[in-house]
Order: structure tokens, then C-alpha cells, then sequence
């Protein structure tokens, strides 16, 4: 049996559903936290379930697409830097895919603490690190404000993570069928 | 029901939607890396007159594209602010030299020419892509946009990511709404009425049909895509391809010649900054 | 004698995550050129015999196989999907998802495009293709403008492409209006002739298959071929009732006119089946049988005054309707895709808001309520089960809106095990939903709105995707709940014989407006609404017709009443 075939479409199709997603996430679902100009982001939580489920080519590429179609009709051109490095989250958060295994049904505890840290360092390298780096660089940004966006980001988006992520995380490895395991009961 | 959230494409006939597609999006990469790296004023200010020029060939009416101008105002107004506001100093440092338009006694908030034309040159680099961009959005079909990425060497499976993505997005965004409500009749609460937490899980709560919906219908059409054989071959054509023609081979040609301007004022100005205070 | 192009010999199939067999020693021949259609329950392992006939089975599905199955000459065992493909063309009961490119001439061209060929030759085709099943003006249109017959139409020119021999149609009818339903299977018909092809449908709804003409019928029952045989033969023995499935119409009526189906020559076309008594025992039954005298009704629960909705004034989709809905009713909405029922219902829960007019429940407002404030009312059922579900868990999704609302957990307890009961769920109540078949999570949604006692239940499409078994069960529930509750059900429906047999008014809407508001045996024995509205005439109406018998409308009618009698 040739599985690989049909396991590389299935990518390619995340990739597009994923990226739809995303988009229509990014674009009507927010939430205000209190602080102005920032939002509980539901998109970078949902991209924590679709790296555990297809990996890090799907959900890399997909908030890559994702994210560059929603600047392009909000913003009318993407903020290149920022895009990337959404991108490259999305990628690492796709790697967790084996350590977390979501598809045997079993979530423990420690791996949710342990994927809860990853992705808080994930994203500290990405906002914190790469972005600002990448609009000073490339930009030719002030520091100070670059990293004050990017710190900013960090929180919110470990949050978004932390809170929406998890929960999709747990719901989703509930709904997964354990080989054999259905049995009527009287 | 789409043209309320996206900017759709406009079948008209102009100059710009005969190209094909691959030559607007080569056109619309390398200028805006250009323009991403260039600091040199009087370049940025020649591609944004030179995109609104193409802007005014490729016949977009202004009230198509009216409510993202006024997005893009308020984001760039947003960031030049943050910038005066974190870095008054910054001008001075890249350009060297200390004009001031005012100051106060304590040093903060002052003022210089230097930092104003440094946050000039920043809006220049916000904007000057806009045009392009809604450009190549207008008057490219959705169609046309995956066998453009294809052709200029993006693995055609990731450019059929792009097609499915385009495809379904007016699906989910239908989807989003009905469940949405859906939900909302069950009794969750996500209006503004909710305090903060049960609001976090009712958003949740309604994403989570989404989501699972989603992942249905991903198993379905990768079924339906290897019945009719995706991913078999190392290649595939495309129905929707232009061929390039003689305009496409002049266009190149012209947006190279701008990219290699660009790359000389470098050498010109000794770096990434045009100085006029020196 | 020539060789079957599709063979299975004692065929078995386990899926990983299931604890039986789905597929117990199958032993099918199937030839070049025959045209046959596998029936059977849900559940029953029609649609995973399917998979096994296009390659999805072992590849997408894996589980253990055991036995032979040859496809064209291919063992199934070691061809891939993609080698079938070319052999079996599948049309997918979801034609929305089948439907992956742009465009229409994209997505024909869509496996073309796979195979590499020249872009000239491929518009060439495309062109040959869209011409062949009436899609050349819709060339350029995105799927969100099609309609559900269109979409599939789209869908068959996309796998006949190919020139594959082979046509499977997994539930062709499940998404489609009835006339639309009745379009596919004649064109299907007509394409079988044209291109020789060989033609597998898997679907329930048979009587709508069968007036295609069908060579040979295929039971499905718990993994096993329980009948194989010509439709005639399976017809005579009346099998598709013991085997709980449902019987053509017109052959009950025949039944209850006491005709021995043993003795009818043609029995599959209601239009010649021909029986030397027939047309004296039908008079003397429609005779015998009277109409009882209608019955009274409520006082008005639902008043809907000049209402009007549109997206833009050019195009109003509600235009100046007015209607009364009478506490205890049971009506069905039917109409034709676009002619506004979904709208009228998002405007009744509050999904959506009018330009103008007014909706009153008991002398209430309903626009100055809210959505949740208006589900204490009126419970709406979606027609995706998926759109609904927000729990993982069959007893939490059915609990979450009493929780909700603030119940205690011992009634919880006894409401949800009790409305679980009912909807045939309690044996599974501790699955997850993702393990159920898309009939049973509809049956999960339905019972999640019953659950909390509503006065007023609106379902879209109820019943699509059941089967008989699931289908009569989930209709004589809602029957005992009008009729025991007093409660007022409005079902949005494009099956016309829930509409027949279930509900006492049917409203038809068209273009925004109400076509016409009567019993349903006056709708459909009217050639006109039936027509403007894309319903389709009833068997029972053909019969009538045909042998003459004084009105249609009240053969119709008492046939109904007879039948309803007897479930009572």
C-alpha cells in the first residue's frame, strides 16, 4: 500500500483549508482584552491544532497564506517581516506534531505543560527576537518601538495560545476513536 | 456577498489584466523589496508615481478600494506616531546632522527636520506598495493566481494550497456566520455584554464546529482530489495559465531596469539613505 | 458469456477503528454496460462497498481485507487510487466539496490539468464536456453561484473526462430539490446509453432511482448482500418492505387496494405497470374509502404580517409575506433552492432581520428579542448536524443547553437520558460524535432542541441522509410530540413524501412569496406549483391519472389518511 500520496494531498489540502481559516479567523474573530489595540487572537490558537494534527509544513505555510491575504485586503500590501515570521511560529508549532501524538486520543497533562512552555519560547524567539530584528534590519525601524510591538505580541499571542490553543488541543484529542473501542451499551 | 469582505477581481480590459499574472506578481515582489530596503526618497517617491500612474491605466474606481485607503491611513498615522513617540532622536542619528523645527527644556518630544523627512520617508515605504498591490489583486483573476505562482517556481502543490484557500474562504466565512448564531440561540455569549473569560469560551465554543467542520470537509476533498488524480505527477498544467507575450517580456524588462536603479543609488549614496542634510 | 468489470469473492473489510466487519463475505459480479443500484440502511456497508469500488478502501480507509475484489481486471489490494481513478469515475454525495477549482471549466478540466495535457487540448475537451452536460454558459461561474443539480452536473462532466467505463454516484438525491433529483437520474440514464457506461448508485431513496430504470438491485444488510436481483423480481416479492425499506408509493397504494404484486407485469414504472384488476379494485377502494372531516385548529401562535428581506432593494429574497401559524400544526416549507425558505426561518429565530414588517409570537414581538431570547420559543435546527455540535460528547452536547440555562444535574440526568431513549442514542451515549455517521449526529442536534422543551420546533431538511428505519423513527417522534404536546413543527423539506405523509399544511414559497398554502395532497397533485416550484409529482398522482379515478387530489388524500390510521 502507497499511503505517502495520499498523506502529501492531505497537506496540501490543510494547507488551503487551513489557510481559508485563518484568513476568516483573523478577519471577524477577536477579542478585546481590555488594553487598547490589542486582541486575543482565536487564528494563532487554531494554528496550534493544526500543526499537532498535519505538521509543520501545513501550518506553516497556511498562516503564511493566511495571514498574507488578510494584510493584503486589510492593510493593502503585507508587512513582509511579520508575515515570515508568523509563518516560521506556524512551522515550529507543527514540529510538536509527533511529541504530542493528538491522534492516539490521549492529551496527558505533562504534554500540555510541556507544549505550553515550547510554544511560549516559540513565540518569544519569534516576536521578541526575529520580527523587530527583521523591521530593524530590513525597515530600518527604531528599536525601541519594534520591541515594544514585539514584546506586546509575545504576550498576547502566548495567551491566544495558551488559552484557545489548549482548549482546541484537548477538545480535538477527545473526539479521536481508539482502535476497536466502540462498544454498545444497554 | 464576497465583494463585501474582499477586494474582488474586475474583469475589464486594460493593459494591466492582459498581463499575465506571473509578470504583475514578479513586478510586485521586486519593487517591493526595493522599496522595502531603499531609504532613497526621491527613488521611493518615482514607484509610488510611477504605481499611480498604473493605478489610473488599470481603471480601478476609487470607491472599490475607498474603505482599506482609510485602514491604511489610520495604521500608517498609528506607526509613525509610535515612531516620533519611542524614537524623536532617530533622524538625527541616521542623518547626522541637528536641525530642529523646535525643543523644550526637558528634551522630550523635540523636533527636527531630520526626524520629520526620516518619518516622511517611512510613510512612503507604508504606501508606496498600495497601489501595486491593489493593482495586481483587481486586475489578476483568482483563477490565474495559482498557475502564476507555479510558473515563477513555487512548487505547484503549494500553489494549489492557494487556489483551495481562495476556493473555500467564502465557504467558511458562511460557515462561521451560521454557526456563529447557531451557537449564540443554544445560550453562549459572546456579545460585548459578556465579561471577558465566558466570552474567551464561548468564541471557543463557536470555533470549534468551525474548526471541525473544516477538518471534514479537508478529509472529503483530498478524496475527491486523489479520485481525480492530484499528486500523481511531478507536474501539472493549468487551464487558467497566460502565456507570456511580447507586453509581458517588455514589462520585465522595464521592472528590471527600476530594480537596477534602485540597486545603483546604493552605491550612489554609500548605503540605504538618500542624505539631503549633507 | 462476457466477464464481470467488477467482481468480489467472498469479500470481507474491517475498518481500523471499528470492532466488526463492515463487509462480510460480499459475492458481486457486476457487468460492462449494466446499471445497478446497491440500497440498503445506513450502516448497512453500502457506501464502504463503494469505497472498495473506487480505491478509497485500503489507501484513504485503512482496515483489514480479506477475499478477492477485482476492478476492471485490478486486484484492489495493489492498485492505488490513482490507477482506479481512470476505471471508476466517482461523483461524491457532497458536491461542494467535490467541487475544488474556481470555476466550472477549471474544475471539469481539474484531472486534466493532473495529467499534463497542453493547455489548447484541455479547453478543447473542457469545451466538448461542459457542451455534453448543458454547462457552457455557466463556463465561468464560481460554485457559490451554482445550485446543488448544477454543482453535481460540474461533478460528472469532471470524472467523465476521464472516459472511465465505470460511474459510481454515492446518494446523488441526498442534496438535491426533488426536481433536480429527478433531472440527475434521467440524465444519468441518458449518459449510461450515450457513453456505455457502467452505472453504480448507491442510494435509499429507490421508487426516485427505479423511474431511471435500473437493471438490477443490490440489498445491503449489517455488511451482507441480502438480495440481488432484477428490480421485477425484488418489486414482486415485496423484499424492500420486509426489508425495511421503503416501498415505491404507488406500490402501497396498489397493496391497499388489494392487488397481489405477484400478478403485475412492469411493477417498476408506475407509468406501465399493467394488472387486469388494477383499474376496478382502485375504484372500488377509492370509493370505499371517505375523507374524515378536518380538524380544528388552534388559536395563532406565529404571525408573520408584510414582511419583507432583501440584501440590496433590487433584490428582495422576502417580499410583503404574510402568514399565521396556528398552535399544533405540523407544515412543511417547500420551494426551490433560492425561493427563500432559509431566509423566512433566519428571520423567525433572528438570524437575520427584515426591512420591514412584522413577526408576532402569542401577541409578541419577536424583533425587539434576541437570538437566544427568541430559542426559548422556537428551536431551529440546522440542516449540517457539524454546524451544531460543540461538544465532544454525545450526553454533554445534549446536556449543554439545559447546563446552560441553569438546570439542576439529577433533571438533566432524566431529561437527556430520556430524549436519548427517544432518538434511539442511549445505547451510544458515551461515544464521542466524531465516531457517528452523519444521520445519527443529526439525531444528536435534534435531540439537543427537544431536550429543552421549546413550543415551537423549525427543522431544515430533517431527514436527509436517513434511512427508512432512522427516518420513520425521528418522523413518529416529532408526530407524537405534536400531537401529545400540542407542539408546532415546521419542517423545511425538500422530500416530498414527509411532506405527503407527515404534515397536515404545506406552504409553498417562490421567489420570496407564498405560491400557494394548503394541504400537501392539493400541492402536489397540482401540475402548475409543481412545476414553478421544483417539486415532483407524486406516483400516487401518475396512478390516479392514469386509471382515471374521479379526483386525484382526494386519492391522494385518503391514501394518506389510510396510512397515517395505521401508524396511529
Amino acid at each position: 500500500m502507497k499511503n505517502n500520496g495520499n498523506n502529501s494531498i492531505k497537506t496540501v489540502v490543510a494547507t488551503g483549508i487551513g489557510a481559508a481559516i485563518v484568513f476568516v479567523l483573523m478577519k471577524f474573530v477577536a477579542i478585546p482584552t481590555g488594553i487598547p489595540n490589542t486582541q486575543l487572537n482565536i487564528a494563532e490558537g487554531f494554528l496550534a491544532l493544526l500543526g499537532a494534527i498535519y505538521g509543520p509544513v501545513a501550518a506553516g505555510l497556511a498562516i503564511f497564506i493566511g495571514h498574507t491575504l488578510n494584510d493584503f485586503v486589510t492593510y493593502g500590501s503585507p508587512w513582509w517581516t511579520w508575515v515570515i515570521t508568523d509563518g516560521l511560529v506556524g512551522f515550529a508549532f507543527g514540529l510538536a506534531k509527533n511529541k504530542l501524538d493528538i491522534q492516539s486520543g490521549v492529551l496527558s497533562k505533562g504534554k500540555l505543560v510541556w507544549f505550553n512552555v515550547y510554544q511560549i519560547i516559540v513565540n518569544f524567539i519569534a516576536w521578541v527576537l526575529l520580527a523587530p530584528s527583521g523591521d530593524i534590519i530590513i525597515y530600518h525601524e527604531p528599536a525601541k518601538k519594534v520591541f515594544i510591538q514585539g514584546i506586546t505580541t509575545w504576550i498576547i499571542n502566548s495567551l491566544s495560545v495558551a488559552v484557545i490553543g489548549t482548549i482546541l488541543l484537548v477538545l480535538y484529542a477527545k473526539t479521536r476513536t481508539k482502535r476497536g473501542s466502540l462498544k454498545k451499551e444497554r | 456577498m464576497n465583494s463585501q469582505f474582499l477586494i474582488g477581481y474586475n474583469d475589464k480590459d486594460t493593459f494591466l489584466h492582459r498581463l499575465s499574472g506571473s509578470t504583475k506578481l514578479i513586478g510586485f515582489i521586486a519593487f517591493s523589496i526595493i522599496g522595502m530596503v531603499t531609504y532613497d526618497t526621491r527613488f521611493l517617491i518615482g514607484i509610488l508615481v510611477f504605481s499611480l500612474v498604473l493605478f489610473k491605466i488599470s481603471q480601478i474606481n476609487i470607491k472599490e478600494v475607498s474603505l482599506i485607503l482609510k485602514l491604511i491611513i489610520v495604521f500608517a498615522a498609528l506607526n509613525l506616531l509610535m515612531v516620533y513617540v519611542f524614537a524623536p532622536g532617530y533622524g538625527m542619528t541616521i542623518y547626522g546632522t541637528q536641525h530642529m523645527i523646535w525643543r523644550n527644556p526637558e528634551n522630550y518630544f523635540n523636533l527636527s527636520w531630520e526626524e520629520l523627512f526620516y518619518i516622511f520617508n517611512l510613510f512612503l515605504k507604508y504606501t508606496f506598495a498600495v497601489p501595486l498591490a491593489l493593482i495586481f489583486l483587481i486586475t489578476t483573476n483568482p483563477s490565474e493566481f495559482a498557475a502564476s505562482l507555479n510558473k515563477i517556481g513555487i512548487p505547484y502543490k503549494t500553489s494549489y494550497a492557494v487556489e483551495i484557500a481562495l476556493r473555500y474562504i467564502p465557504n467558511v466565512q458562511r460557515d462561521y456566520r451560521t454557526i456563529s448564531l447557531a451557537q449564540q440561540a443554544r445560550g453562549y455569549e459572546i456579545s460585548k455584554k459578556a465579561k471577558f473569560w465566558p466570552r474567551v469560551i464561548g468564541n471557543a465554543q463557536i470555533v470549534l464546529p468551525l474548526i471541525f467542520t473544516s477538518l471534514d470537509r479537508i478529509e472529503v476533498i483530498s478524496q475527491a482530489m486523489e479520485l481525480r488524480r492530484f499528486g500523481r505527477d511531478k507536474k501539472r498544467t493549468w487551464y487558467m495559465e497566460k502565456n507570456f507575450k511580447k507586453s509581458d517580456y517588455l514589462s520585465l524588462i522595464v521592472i528590471f531596469i527600476i530594480v537596477l536603479v534602485g540597486v545603483m543609488l546604493f552605491g550612489v549614496n554609500g548605503g540605504r539613505f538618500w542624505n539631503p542634510f549633507k | 458469456m462476457t466477464e464481470p468489470i467488477i467482481s468480489f469473492k467472498n469479500f470481507s473489510f474491517q475498518y481500523e477503528s471499528q470492532s466488526e466487519k463492515t463487509l462480510d463475505q460480499i459475492n458481486l459480479n457486476i457487468f460492462p454496460g449494466e446499471k445497478v443500484m446497491i440500497a440498503g440502511a445506513s450502516g448497512s456497508g453500502k457506501s464502504t462497498l463503494g469505497r472498495c469500488i473506487n480505491g478509497l478502501i485500503p489507501q484513504a480507509y485503512p482496515g483489514e481485507m480479506s477475499g478477492e475484489c477485482l476492478i476492471n481486471g485490478k486486484p484492489l489490494n495493489n492498485s492505488s487510487i490513482f490507477d482506479l481513478s481512470f476505471d471508476v469515475g466517482t461523483v461524491l454525495q457532497d458536491p461542494d466539496s467535490q467541487f475544488v477549482g474556481l470555476t466550472v471549466a477549471e474544475d471539469i478540466a481539474f484531472s486534466l490539468e493532473n495529467d499534463q495535457l497542453p493547455q489548447v487540448k484541455m479547453h478543447e475537451v473542457t469545451k466538448k464536456w461542459s457542451k455534453k452536460l448543458d454547462l457552457t454558459d455557466l463556463a465561468q461561474h464560481s460554485p457559490q453561484e451554482l445550485s446543488g443539480g448544477q454543482k453535481q452536473r460540474v461533478a460528472m462532466a469532471g470524472v467523465l473526462i476521464d472516459e472511465s467505463k465505470i460511474l459510481l454516484f454515492d446518494e446523488p438525491l441526498a442534496s438535491l430539490d426533488p426536481a433536480s433529483g429527478a433531472a440527475s437520474v434521467k440524465l444519468i440514464d441518458q449518459l449510461a446509453q450515450k457513453q456505455s457506461l457502467t452505472v453504480i448508485i448507491i442510494e435509499h431513496r429507490i421508487e426516485e432511482v427505479l423511474k431511471g430504470g435500473i437493471d438490477r438491485l443490490v440489498i445491503m444488510r449489517n455488511g451482507k448482500i441480502v438480495a440481488n436481483d432484477s428490480p421485477q423480481k425484488i418489486l414482486k416479492q415485496s423484499l424492500l418492505e420486509k426489508l425495511g425499506l421503503r416501498e415505491p408509493l404507488y406500490l402501497s397504494a396498489l397493496k391497499r387496494a388489494g392487488i397481489n404484486l405477484v400478478e403485475c407485469q412492469n411493477i417498476d414504472q408506475v407509468s406501465r405497470i399493467t394488472e387486469p384488476q388494477i383499474n376496478q379494485k382502485l375504484f372500488e377502494w377509492n370509493e370505499h374509502a371517505k375523507l374524515s372531516k378536518k380538524v380544528k385548529k388552534g388559536s395563532t401562535l406565529l404571525a408573520i404580517n408584510a414582511l419583507s428581506f432583501g440584501y440590496t432593494k433590487e433584490h428582495p429574497i422576502i417580499k410583503d409575506l404574510s402568514l399565521e401559524i396556528k398552535k399544533g400544526e405540523m407544515i412543511s416549507l417547500v420551494g426551490r433552492n433560492g425561493a427563500g425558505k432559509s431566509t423566512l426561518s433566519n428571520l423567525i429565530t433572528g438570524f437575520l432581520s427584515p426591512v420591514s414588517g412584522s413577526i408576532k409570537f402569542k401577541g409578541q414581538d419577536l424583533l425587539n428579542m434576541s437570538v437566544k431570547e427568541r430559542a426559548q420559543y422556537i428551536g431551529y435546527i440546522l440542516q449540517d448536524p457539524n454546524q451544531m455540535i460543540s461538544k465532544t460528547m454525545i450526553y454533554d452536547e445534549v446536556a449543554s443547553g439545559l447546563l446552560l440555562r441553569g438546570f439542576l444535574e439529577d433533571e438533566i440526568k432524566q431529561r437527556v437520558e430520556n430524549i436519548l431513549r427517544i432518538c434511539g442514542l442511549y445505547e451510544m451515549r458515551h461515544w464521542p460524535i466524531s465516531a457517528l455517521s452523519f444521520g445519527q449526529k443529526k439525531r444528536v442536534t435534534i435531540a439537543s432542541m427537544l431536550v429543552l422543551k421549546p413550543e415551537m420546533l423549525i427543522l431544515d431538511e430533517p431527514t436527509a441522509g436517513q434511512d427508512l428505519k432512522h427516518y420513520t423513527e425521528i418522523m413518529t417522534f416529532l408526530e407524537k410530540l405534536q400531537q401529545k404536546n400540542n407542539l408546532t413543527i415546521i419542517l423545511i423539506t425538500h422530500d416530498m413524501h414527509l411532506m405527503l405523509e407527515y404534515t397536515q399544511r404545506t406552504i409553498v414559497l417562490d421567489h420570496g412569496k407564498v405560491l400557494l398554502d394548503a394541504e400537501p395532497a392539493k400541492v402536489l397533485t397540482n401540475d402548475e406549483i409543481i412545476k414553478r416550484a421544483y417539486l415532483a409529482r407524486t406516483s400516487l398522482f401518475d396512478l390516479a391519472e392514469r386509471y382515471q379515478l374521479p379526483s386525484a387530489t382526494d386519492f391522494v388524500a385518503k391514501f394518506i389518511q389510510a396510512e397515517r390510521e395505521d401508524r396511529a
